[in-house]
């Protein structure tokens, strides 16, 4: 079969160019010939989802050809709008709306039979709700070992991800025939949508049944940034005290700086936030340019989620709180002062 | 509603509190001497699987806990006893001795075995373990199983025939999904509040069933597929620098090109 001697070729041309330079990690490059990447995209309602493209620019990365993949239904024009996308070489759609909600179920043996009939040696996908749900059950159903949320890439077979809320960060090496890899968006920015002119192809459907039936979503509904791509994010925690307060003094604050908002988990669980608006290991990853937040005390656990911004500036009225040791602007005081006046001084 | 014959896998990891670090050698992290406790989002599954037995009191037939770890993964899995599930099954995996730790694609794979051989139609696990973060183990099971599968679960509810309705935490909101037993369902940290193990149930948990096996005994390829390259310690921020009030902050911020 192709996609065997294909990967096989791959694992021949890496042995013996490990042989050869033992020390020295194999160039990207040198590889790319063999490469051929496969990336997930999300689509909903007929619209690319942008930040999706992630993967596109994770899979340039390696180098070799990187296809890009679509399904649900109309479909077709979608793939016509992620053809522009650079860098794309081709695209697959299956037009089918039993694809529409992701459903693991029938995605991941759609993918598995697309990614075999096309003998693709990398699978990309954002580390999105999507991603983390069908990703792992596509590697379990190959028998790879899934590398999650890659935040670099070393060489064709060798990544970087954070570990232990990120507090460590693991450089791991696939010994897998093909690599299944969900990435962090935040360190893949999303490829350009205009540029490139991507053959489009249809996909195989194999028509999986899907034994769960999707009810309904509830989905905040915001004019403001989306907070996981959002370039400045303002955040609050359980120093706002209540709901009202936290809708008092975070929206114009955000409004004045154009920003989207967060939350600690405290503040979610006390019902100040909604959940998805949750920053940190198990909320969301941002890195914007600027994280503006206060009341948040700087746990472990919300650390992990924006660490990697540039700027962290922070008002906290406990000066020991440790948001203070990560921050690059820190203000001691209170924030039901601070946060006002702060954002009437921006306005100005 | 057919009886329902529950399994949830736990994991024993440095406790959530703890800074973890690195080792000198950039090979590990640091765990000797390290407080553990049982991964967060496990407590969830086990408190949830308990509340299942509690709101349909007869149609829970048995909650079995599995961990598969190091000989004091035991502990956690006394824990999950003394929080009320019935019985418990250790898989003996010495730190270590096969690499590293287990990966999720092997746990997956011993996991099914034990469906298999307990008659399993219900598993509930973490949505991911805080020390890997790689949270795949539930959907690789359920792709193994080929079952239906509800991840990042923020509620369960049990219905008629067999039918199991589950609010999904996803990008931007929630959404709701209905499947069928048997099924795999993994834990959001907003599920529930697990309860803590009393004294009296503490010694009752010692007194509870623990079957102990070996990875040889298990028969199952665990072999790992990724190779630890190093672990590093992320690079360090350089914060601590304090404004005196409203206007420094400003200012520092149009310095550092943030406003
Ligand atoms: C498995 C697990 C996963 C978790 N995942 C996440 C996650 O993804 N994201 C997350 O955020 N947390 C997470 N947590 C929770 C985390 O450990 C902390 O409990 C949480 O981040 C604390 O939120 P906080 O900083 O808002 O609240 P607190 O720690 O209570 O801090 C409140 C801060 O507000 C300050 N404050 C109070 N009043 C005022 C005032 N008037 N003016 C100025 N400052 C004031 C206080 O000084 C304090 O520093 C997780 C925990 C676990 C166990």
């Amino acid at each position: 079969m192709f996609s065997i001697s294909r990967s096989t070729a791959l694992r021949q041309a890496r042995t013996s160019l490990r042989q050869s330079q033992a020390t020295t990690v194999p160039h990207v490059s040198s590889l790319a010939r063999l490469l051929s990447s496969l990336a997930v995209l999300e689509q909903r309602d007929g619209k690319l989802n942008t930040s999706s493209l992630s993967a596109v620019t994770a899979a340039q990365r390696l180098g070799g050809s990187v296809t890009g993949f679509l399904a649900g239904s109309s479909v077709k024009a979608v793939a016509e709008e992620a053809a522009k996308v650079k860098g794309l070489e081709k695209i697959i759609y299956v037009e089918n709306g039993a694809y529409d909600k992701g459903l693991p179920e029938n995605f991941a043996p759609l993918l598995v039979e697309n990614i075999k009939k096309g003998g693709f040696t990398h699978i990309l996908a954002g580390n999105s709700a999507f991603g983390k749900n069908v990703m792992p059950r596509a590697a379990a159903i190959l028998d790879t070992q899934q590398i999650s949320d890659i935040t670099g890439i070393e060489s064709e077979d060798t990544f970087t991800r954070p570990i232990y809320a990120g507090n460590a960060i693991l450089t791991v090496q696939s010994t897998d025939d093909i690599k299944i890899i969900t990435l962090r968006q935040t360190s893949f920015a999303p490829a350009e949508t205009e540029g490139g002119s991507a053959e489009i192809s249809e996909g195989v459907d194999p028509k999986a049944e899907s034994p769960t039936e999707w009810l309904s979503e509830d989905l905040a509904k915001s004019d403001r940034p989306e907070l996981a791509t959002a370039t400045r994010v303002v955040s609050g925690g359980r120093g706002l005290k209540s709901k009202e307060e936290f809708d008092r003094l975070m929206p114009p604050l955000a409004d004045a700086l154009g920003a989207a908002i967060g939350a600690s988990r405290a503040a979610v669980d006390s019902g100040f936030a909604d959940n998805s608006l949750q920053v940190g290991q198990t909320g969301k990853n941002v890195a914007p340019q600027l994280y503006l937040c206060a009341g948040i005390s700087g746990a472990i656990q919300h650390l992990a989620g924006m660490k990697d911004s540039k700027v962290i500036a922070a008002i906290n009225k406990d000066a020991d709180a440790p948001i203070f040791q990560v921050a690059d602007v820190g203000l001691v005081g209170d924030l039901f002062d601070k946060v006002p006046e702060l954002t009437e001084k921006l306005k100005a | 509603m057919s009886g329902l014959r529950i399994l949830v896998p736990i994991k024993r990891v440095i406790d959530y509190a703890v800074k973890p670090r690195v080792n000198k050698t950039n090979t590990a992290i640091e765990t000797n001497g390290v407080k553990h406790s049982m991964n967060p989002f496990d407590e969830l599954s086990v408190e949830e699987a308990v509340r299942i037995r509690e709101k349909n009191a007869a149609k829970v037939e048995d909650i079995l806990a599995f961990s598969a770890g190091p000989a004091k993964a035991q502990d956690v899995l006394r824990t999950a006893m003394a929080m009320g599930a019935d019985r418990g099954v250790h898989v003996l995996v010495e730190d270590g001795v096969e690499g590293g730790e287990l990966e999720p694609l092997g746990v997956a794979k011993m996991l099914r075995k034990i469906v298999d051989e307990e008659k399993r139609n219900l598993v509930i696990l973490g949505k991911q373990s805080i020390s890997d973060d790689s949270a795949q183990t539930g959907q690789m099971l359920a792709g193994l199983l080929n079952w239906p599968q509800a991840t990042q679960a923020a509620k369960v509810e049990m219905g008629a025939d067999d039918m199991v309705t589950v609010t999904r935490e996803v990008d931007g909101g929630v959404e709701t999904v209905k499947m069928k037993l048997p099924m795999v369902i993994t834990t959001d940290l907003r599920l529930n509040e697990p309860r803590y193990a009393s004294l009296p149930n503490i010694m009752k948990a010692k007194k509870k069933p623990l079957v102990k096996k070996t990875l040889e005994e298990m028969g199952v390829d665990v072999g790992r597929r990724l190779k630890t390259i190093k672990i590093a310690e992320p690079p360090a921020r350089k914060g601590g620098d304090k404004v005196e009030d409203v206007d420094g902050m400003i200012k520092k911020l149009k310095e550092l090109g943030a406003i």
